[in-house]
């Protein structure tokens, strides 16, 4: 089956490692936070202040802020537009992000 | 400083950007994203290093005219600047833009003209399951493929209306994403009755046919997605046949296995920049003339921000945008004679556009699917039966008064995605929503903003 890498016949630098919620996972530089957690099949990492319902992406070009997630500390980064850097922790977030 | 500032890198920007350079004026041009191209040319991020962006395109050619233009025009390409606000001063304009992606420090671009060329945004009608993880929007898969070459699953459904689903399923599809059906409320009948107009649009149709077919995708036409099933993230949907009314057909629900619903009901333009600007709005779009001019002297629209039509029609608006703002700021009356073929193809596909429209209207009965605990504001989490009370109960008209009852539109998105289903539910008409930021503004950066002007109103 084909690859959408392969398909535009990428050829990233080396992956490097970030981690989400402490957890090793790879990802390819330039690569979103959304696009580096759907490149290893993560669709949620977040839940939302009043149902604690799961949410991820959904309008994917940062109009909908369906996608909020923190990272490095800082909560409610649209995942959609912020690009990831070695090292970067990314972790899920709960409600508003706020509480800890 | 610039002559010039436009807003918006996609096709309508950059093609006003080349027209008004080669006329000797100064441009800047400024977009939130990481790369010029705009939705339909949104470009790969650089570090993923494809060497075949074209796979993922249609009309690239002309891709390739605008971005190989641009180097030698003179024309700035400013990236990372979400503009939250642009502000009419004595001497020109000030275009506030925060630097992303943290989108905490300011910057200020002043110029003596501004286009506004931001282009839209999806519309998504909800139905029972539309938040669940899995579903999003299909110009949103698009632009994920587009942009960072990932896929959200391996089994997907298309569904909704109108002309962005049909290169949506076949993108996935070609980046290995098995499509079980593609599922378009409207009836291709339609499409044939408007087939004079849509003569232009016509061959691209049969083109997307073909590449269907060989993809093996079945295409369910008038038919609608009416649910999403799925615990913690997406598992299947259920569709139905629609009647000629646009009524689900009892009796005709069947289950698809998925782990991706790609949904969209057709585009709305993005207006907040005009609208603080005070420039007049016709219904859902910014008002222009025949030269692209708003009324407030100084600037101009162009792209999809004066109405849906597509790639094509944006690039035509802004070549003629791009003349006309040159001749304008040198002191001259523009000469249409200038931009009679971009004023051509304008006409056509402005009809092209209408008749596209026409042929894709939302389920005309859309609502009667939406149960009352479906979760109609995204952000605020505010259920269709809480609308429907504010309506019923307690008497709300209009979606402003509906928002202060329920809170529905007044979270992160500011309404942009239940604005149409608001104002579908209580039955009123939808109309622009008078932000006053384009983007959410830090506090830090308002007081500040507040600052300097109190210092030079002072001074
Ligand atoms: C998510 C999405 C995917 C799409 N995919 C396709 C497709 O695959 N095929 C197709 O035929 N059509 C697609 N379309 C339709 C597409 O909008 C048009 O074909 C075409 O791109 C319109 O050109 P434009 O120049 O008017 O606006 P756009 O191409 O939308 O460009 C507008 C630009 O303005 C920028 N912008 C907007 N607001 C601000 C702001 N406040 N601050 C800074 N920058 C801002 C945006 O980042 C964007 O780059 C898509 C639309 C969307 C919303
Ligand atoms: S997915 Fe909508 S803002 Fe990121």
């Amino acid at each position: 089956m084909r690859t959408p890498l392969e398909l535009a016949d990428a050829h990233p630098g080396p992956a490097f490692t970030v981690t989400l919620d402490g957890r090793e996972i790879e990802a390819l530089p330039g690569q979103t936070v959304a696009a580096a957690l759907w490149a290893v099949g993560v669709t949620s990492w977040r839940s939302t202040r009043g149902e604690g319902r799961p949410r991820g992406v959904f309008c994917g070009i940062g109009v909908c802020f369906d996608c909020l997630v923190t990272v490095n500390d800082r909560p409610n980064q649209r995942a959609c537009l912020v690009p990831l850097h070695p090292g970067d922790a990314i972790r899920t977030q709960e409600g508003t992000g706020h509480d800890g | 400083m610039a002559d010039l500032a436009v807003i918006g890198a996609g096709p309508a920007g950059l093609a006003a950007a080349l027209a008004a350079a080669a006329q000797g004026v100064t441009v800047a041009v400024v977009d939130s994203a990481t790369e010029a191209g705009g939705q339909f040319y949104r470009q790969p991020a650089s570090g993923l290093r494809a060497r075949r962006p074209q796979a993922l395109h249609h009309q690239w050619r002309t891709w390739e005219r605008l971005r190989d233009a641009l180097p030698g025009s003179g024309v700035r390409i400013l990236t990372d600047h979400h503009v939250w606000s642009v502000e009419r001063d004595s001497d020109g304009f000030t275009v506030h833009a925060l630097l992303g992606p943290e989108q905490h420090e300011p910057v200020a671009v002043h110029a003596d003209a501004v286009l506004l060329a931001t282009g839209g945004y999806e519309r998504v009608l909800p139905f029972p399951g539309w938040t669940l993880p899995g579903v999003v929007t299909a110009g949103g898969a698009q632009a994920m493929l587009k942009a960072g070459l990932v896929v959200p699953g391996r089994k997907a459904v298309v569904a909704g209306t109108g002309p962005l689903l049909l290169p949506v399923a076949t993108g996935l599809a070609a980046a290995g994403v098995e499509i079980a059906a593609l599922v378009e409320a409207a009836d291709p009948k339609d499409l044939v009755r408007h087939g004079r107009a849509l003569a232009g649009k016509l061959p691209e149709g049969a083109g997307y046919a073909a590449r269907l077919l060989r993809h093996r995708v079945r295409l369910l036409s008038r038919h609608t997605v009416v649910r999403a099933h799925g615990d913690e993230r997406l598992t299947g949907v259920t569709v139905a046949a629609l009647d000629t009314d646009g009524r689900v057909r009892p009796g005709t629900e069947r289950y698809v296995p998925c782990d991706t619903l790609a949904v969209g009901h057709g585009m709305l333009p993005h207006t907040d920049l005009a609208e603080t600007l005070g420039c007049r709005l016709d219904g859902m779009t910014v008002a222009v003339d025949d030269e692209q001019r708003t009324d407030v002297p100084g600037v101009w629209a162009a792209g999809e921000s004066t109405g849906i039509g597509g790639a094509g029609l944006a690039l035509a608006e802004g070549h003629i945008a791009g003349r006309s703002i040159a001749a304008r700021l040198n002191g001259t009356e523009p000469d249409p004679v200038q931009w009679a073929a971009a004023a051509k193809s304008r006409t056509k596909l402005r009809k092209s556009a209408a008749a596209l429209d026409a042929a894709y209207p939302p389920p005309a009965h859309w609502s009667e699917q939406v149960t009352d605990d479906t979760v109609v504001c995204r952000c605020e989490e505010v259920t269709a039966g809480a609308v429907r009370d504010a309506v019923d109960e307690l008497g709300a008209g209009d979606v402003r008064t509906v928002k202060l009852l329920t809170r529905a539109g007044m979270g992160w998105c500011q309404g942009r995605m239940c604005g149409p289903a608001v104002a579908g539910l209580a039955g009123c008409e939808l109309t622009p929503s008078r932000r006053p930021f384009a983007r959410p503004v830090p506090l830090g950066v308002l007081a500040r903003q507040h600052h300097i002007a109190t210092e030079e109103g002072t001074s």
